[in-house]
């Protein structure tokens, strides 16, 4: 579903080129879950947002199911966000502005595909029903990222992504969001890639992938 | 589409959270767009004004034939010209008085008027015969009726004794003018078979070669788009333009910091809208729709309260035209549609100029935002830079304009860039003052008390700007009245010369009063003017009658002058001239001017100029025989007296109870002098009233710009917090950082503000008005505003700081609990 070949990214740091990806291959099937592991600065983050289409590749291939994401234009990558892929945010990324209801609908409102049984099956599952209401600020950390899993799983994407999701929770209240996303990625069939610093959460997962020097090792 | 209402409710949604913020941003539209709007709205009614007394039956909107010296003519050339196939139309114009007040008499011919006279008011054809039969009928506005203390069908004496035909209301007749009958006007005027000019009508065929009808005896005078009153009042005009353009500026500062903040606010939910798939150009788009339908919701809010600021502010500016140019402008608003269209129009433009650079940064926005802080610092450093090399060339602009420009405009010109210039620069000079602070300071709080102001520098520059130009306007524009009132009243002092006034209501009655007078023991003399008009270069001059007394030589007061000119002025071959006339004729002292009488050219030589503060005409002053001798018809109603002060009260009372004069008709000096220090005021109430507008403006523009940067500011105080300085100690910090750049930006203002007063003084005034001002300097009236200024800064940051210093703990905690 998902295949990546020989993608490389450079950036530039005070004048110099920082290769934080140098050819990575990855190849990700329908319903796996993967944990993507490595050290600060390994470039995971990287390339999760290039696998969404949040930046562009220098070169190499991304592909998922029968859309290169790398040929796309800036439109056809919002399109794909929006239609086949779900994000998730360390910092949840919620909008402060909107209730929780909202917050939940936002994607697959303007996605165009709201739908109404699967959203309430979501709330149910990620035990959102007491506070809809509420504005992002008024929740917990945990809270939070509970409305940003079921806003990213809101479309039944093909693949969703996380970095580092569990980054600002405590231990306890990490272990019960992974397996609240567990269950639902299970229940929609998409894949999931998720950037951890974790090891004993990536073990949770299918598979466990360490990106070192800018390849996965 | 419902994508794009989706995306529309979520950014709606930020303000519903930001009460504050929507209110600032709605507060700076809606100041700008009214400010703007009003100003225009009594600029477009002033206008409308003086198209309606350009059109009065034939002014110079239609074409005309006049007498080469712009005397009367023979009305044997109306006849010959009709016969020759001219559509002409004969007028006859004069002046007449009524209870001591001139009015404009107007006679005109209606069976011939042409039709196209511009939009002058038509006579139906069943009023024509009331108008023409006797006794007639005297068209005049409603506004004259009042003055005049009349009612319809009341037949007023003028000052020969002759009476008008009854008055009737004409509604489009400007005010000051009365429309009669040409055959009843000969009467009125005592000018029989003669007219002024005669009107030409859309000519049916090719009528002959005007020489060959009348020879050189008269010459065609085309219609011209704009009348003397115009090309006079354009100064008026433009200084409120200015004025309008300054405040909506200020305003669109608070409408920029608004929209910044909320951009700055709003940039996480922008990503997160992006990484949800909306894409680029939908969230631009949506964003440019949800900027222009708040700027047209402000922008109709906006001309609601222009019409307002316009209806209080039009008595006031009426008045000042009245006073400083004698244009009559009703002090009823009418507004056309263009106004509101202009109005909203204004309202979006500059909402999206506010908006403009906020607009960039969202288009130009890469989804995944990287902080760097160091470079957006250096990028700050840059623009410092580029705005100070800007302001440069700027004020080598405004020095150009200054040795080059030679017309009013070029003045203004020399005034806005000296203006955007200082503006430029401030955050630079700013920044150097801070930064010597900062080199100088001893001890951890001062140092940081230098470099974070530095820091805080370009959010708050617009708003120091926003302040800097208020202020400099405020203090020119104070120090140019309070040099003119100074001025005008030690003129007013040396030209009110006589102790007591008197205007006979006629010649008969003038002669009475003069009588009676000479067996009064306590008056001491007897100073008999005249006022008399004529067209010199075809602009309408007055002649002032001076009678020959030795107190006129002591206290007239002259700016230049000849050997000997009072002597020179006794023989009446001699003539002062007003300065205002001097600069429009170009005559100094020593050049000879002629002037059209009705017994021939009167050659004048000049042997002196004087200053004549807020009179509208040109105006010689000559001796009031002569005058009398050259101009036969003047009446010689005026009469000045010189009387012990201690008699005044009873001789004004004896003189009314004689002569059943009313309070009007007789005053004494003290009287006449309040009453021009009155008028003198009111005609500067509308400049004091934007003043104060501009100020309060700025100051909200302040209060924004120190709200924004409060939300902003947070993660930068709670450290020192952190390591113990008490949030009501770090809510003095940010107080007194806040008043001491507006105490430095207050500084900054006031030589600016002198220069621009100079600039009012020594350019506009002169192109304007046709007079200079000595240039004085006001020091207790400069510490009173930038009192004012740290007041009104004072007062801004009032609410930030207090909000500082009751910041629960909670809220500071939170920016290290944020920290990545």
């Amino acid at each position: 579903m998902l295949s990546i070949r020989n993608l490389s990214k450079t950036f530039s740091s005070a004048g110099e080129p920082v290769h934080v990806l140098r050819g990575v291959d990855l190849d990700l099937k329908a319903g796996e879950r993967v944990a993507l592991t490595g050290e600060s600065g390994s470039g995971k983050s990287t390339l999760l947002h290039l696998i969404a289409g949040l930046d562009a590749a220098d070169s190499g291939t991304i592909r998922l199911e029968d859309t290169e994401v790398t040929k796309l234009s800036d439109a056809g990558r919002a399109e794909l966000r929006r239609d086949r892929i779900g994000l998730v945010f360390q910092q949840f990324n919620l909008i402060p502005s909107l209730s929780v209801a909202d917050n939940l609908a936002f994607q697959a409102r303007i996605a165009g595909r709201h739908d109404a049984a699967w959203s309430k099956e979501l709330i149910e599952r990620l035990g959102l029903g007491d506070l809809l209401k509420r504005y992002p600020e008024q929740l917990s950390g945990g809270q939070q990222q509970r409305v940003a899993i079921g806003r990213a799983l809101a479309t039944k994407p093909s693949l969703l992504l996380a970095d580092e999701p569990t980054g600002n929770l405590d231990e306890d209240t990490a272990e019960d969001v992974l397996a609240l996303t567990r269950d639902l990625v299970a229940r929609t069939g998409c894949g999931f890639l998720m950037v951890t610093h974790s090891l004993h959460l990536a073990a949770t997962l299918d598979r466990h992938l360490t990106l070192h020097a800018g390849r996965i090792a | 589409m419902k994508r794009a209402l989706w995306v529309l409710a979520v950014l709606l949604s930020h303000w519903r959270r930001h009460g504050m913020q929507f209110a600032t941003l709605l507060i700076g539209l809606i100041a700008a767009t009214a400010l703007w709007s009003g100003v225009q709205a009594i600029n477009q009614q002033a206008r409308n004004a003086y198209d309606r007394a350009a059109a009065t039956f034939g002014g110079v909107r239609t074409a005309m034939l006049v007498a080469p010296n712009a005397a009367t003519f023979p009305q044997e050339l109306f006849v010959k010209l009709r016969r020759a196939g001219w559509p002409v139309s004969p007028v006859l114009e004069g002046r007449v008085q009524i209870n001591g007040r001139s009015l404009r008499l107007l006679g005109i011919e209606p069976v011939t008027l042409p039709v196209d006279v511009g939009n002058a008011p038509r006579l139906g054809a069943s009023d024509l015969s009331s108008f023409v039969a006797p006794p007639g009928q005297t068209l005049v506005a409603k506004e004259t009726l009042t003055d005049l203390q009349e009612t319809e069908g009341a037949a007023p004496q003028i000052s020969n004794g002759a009476k008008l035909p009854p008055l009737r209301v004409l509604p489009q007749l400007v005010p000051d003018v009365l429309v009669v009958d040409i055959g009843v006007a000969q009467k009125l005027l005592s000018k029989p078979d003669q007219v002024s000019r005669l009107l030409i009508g859309k000519p049916k065929g090719k009528p002959a070669p005007l020489a060959s009808v009348v020879g050189e005896q008269l010459q065609r005078v085309e219609p011209t788009a704009e009348t003397e009153l115009e090309r006079l009042t354009d100064s008026f005009h433009l200084n409120l333009t200015a004025f309008g353009l300054l405040s909506f500026f200020v305003g669109l500062f608070i409408v920029n910091s608004a929209v910044g903040l909320a951009f700055e606010q709003r940039l996480p939910m922008l990503r997160t809208l992006r990484a949800c798939g909306a894409s680029a150009r939908l969230v631009n788009t949506v964003l440019v729709i949800e900027l222009v339908a708040l700027a047209l919701v402000a922008g109709l809010i906006g001309l609601v309260c222009g019409y307002f600021i316009a209806a209080a502010l039009l008595p006031d500016v009426a008045a000042s035209l009245r006073g400083l140019y004698g244009a009559q402008i009703p002090g009823q608003l009418s507004l056309r549609p263009e106004w509101w269209l202009a109005g909203i129009g204004i309202s979006v433009a500059g909402a999206l100029v506010a908006a403009a650079t906020s607009l960039i940064k969202a288009i130009r926005m890469p989804v995944l935002a990287t902080a760097q802080p160091r470079a957006w610092q250096q990028r700050q450093r840059r623009w410092l830079i580029l705005q100070s090399l800007a302001a440069c060339a700027v004020f080598a602009v405004a020095v150009l304009l200054l040795y080059y420009g030679q017309s009013l405009i070029a003045g203004f010109g020399v005034l806005a860039a000296l203006m955007l210039g200082a503006a430029l620069i401030l955050p630079a000079f700013l920044d150097i003052i801070l930064l010597v602070g900062q080199r100088t300071a001893r001890g951890p709080i001062a140092l940081w008390f230098w470099a974070d102001s530095r820091q805080q520098l370009s959010g708050l520059s617009l708003a120091l700007m926003a302040l800097m130009l208020a202020l400099a306007v405020n203090v020119g524009v104070s120090t140019m009245v309070e040099t003119f009132s100074r001025t005008f009243i030690g003129w007013l002092n040396g030209r009110l010369a006589a102790d007591v006034y008197i205007s006979a209501s006629d010649n008969a009655q003038g002669v009475a009063i003069r009588n009676w007078l000479k067996e009064r023991s306590e008056v001491q003399a007897i100073l008999s003017g005249g006022r008399a008009e004529a067209q010199i270069q075809g602009q309408p001059v007055e002649l002032l009658g001076l009678p020959d007394h030795a107190l006129y030589r002591e206290r007239w007061p002259l700016l230049e002058t000849a050997p000997r000119a009072w002597t020179q002025l006794v023989p009446g071959n001699a003539a002062f001239i007003s300065e205002q006339l001097s600069r429009r004729l170009n005559v100094r002292v020593g050049d000879v001017i002629e002037v059209p009488a009705p017994g021939g050219a009167w050659e004048l030589d000049i042997v002196g100029i004087y200053a004549d503060y807020g009179n509208p005409k040109g105006q010689l002053a000559v001796n009031v025989a002569a005058l009398i001798r050259h101009f036969p018809q003047t009446p010689q109603t005026r009469i000045g007296l010189i009387v012990a002060h201690d008699k005044i009260p009873g001789l004004i009372a004896a003189l009314q109870k004689q002569f059943a004069l009313d309070d009007r008709s007789v005053a004494d000096q003290a009287t006449v002098k309040a009453e021009s220090i009155r008028i003198f005021n009111r005609t500067f109430a509308v400049t004091s009233a934007l003043n104060a507008f501009t100020l309060g403006v700025a100051g909200i523009a302040l209060l924004t710009s120190l709200l924004t940067l409060a939300n902003s500011r947070l993660p930068q105080l709670a450290p020192l917090w952190a390591v113990g300085l008490t949030r009501p100690r770090l809510a003095a910090i940010e107080l007194t950082k806040t008043l001491s750049v507006a105490l430095f930006t207050a500084l900054l203002a006031v030589p600016l503000g002198l220069l621009v007063a100079w600039c009012l003084i020594a350019i506009v005034n002169v192109k304007a008005f046709g007079w200079r001002l000595p240039f004085h300097v006001f020091p207790l009236q400069l510490i009173e505003l930038v009192a004012v200024a740290l007041l009104a800064s004072l007062l801004a940051a009032l609410l930030p700081m207090l909000r500082l210093a009751r910041m629960q703990p909670a809220n500071l905690v939170k920016v290290f609990a944020n920290e990545r």
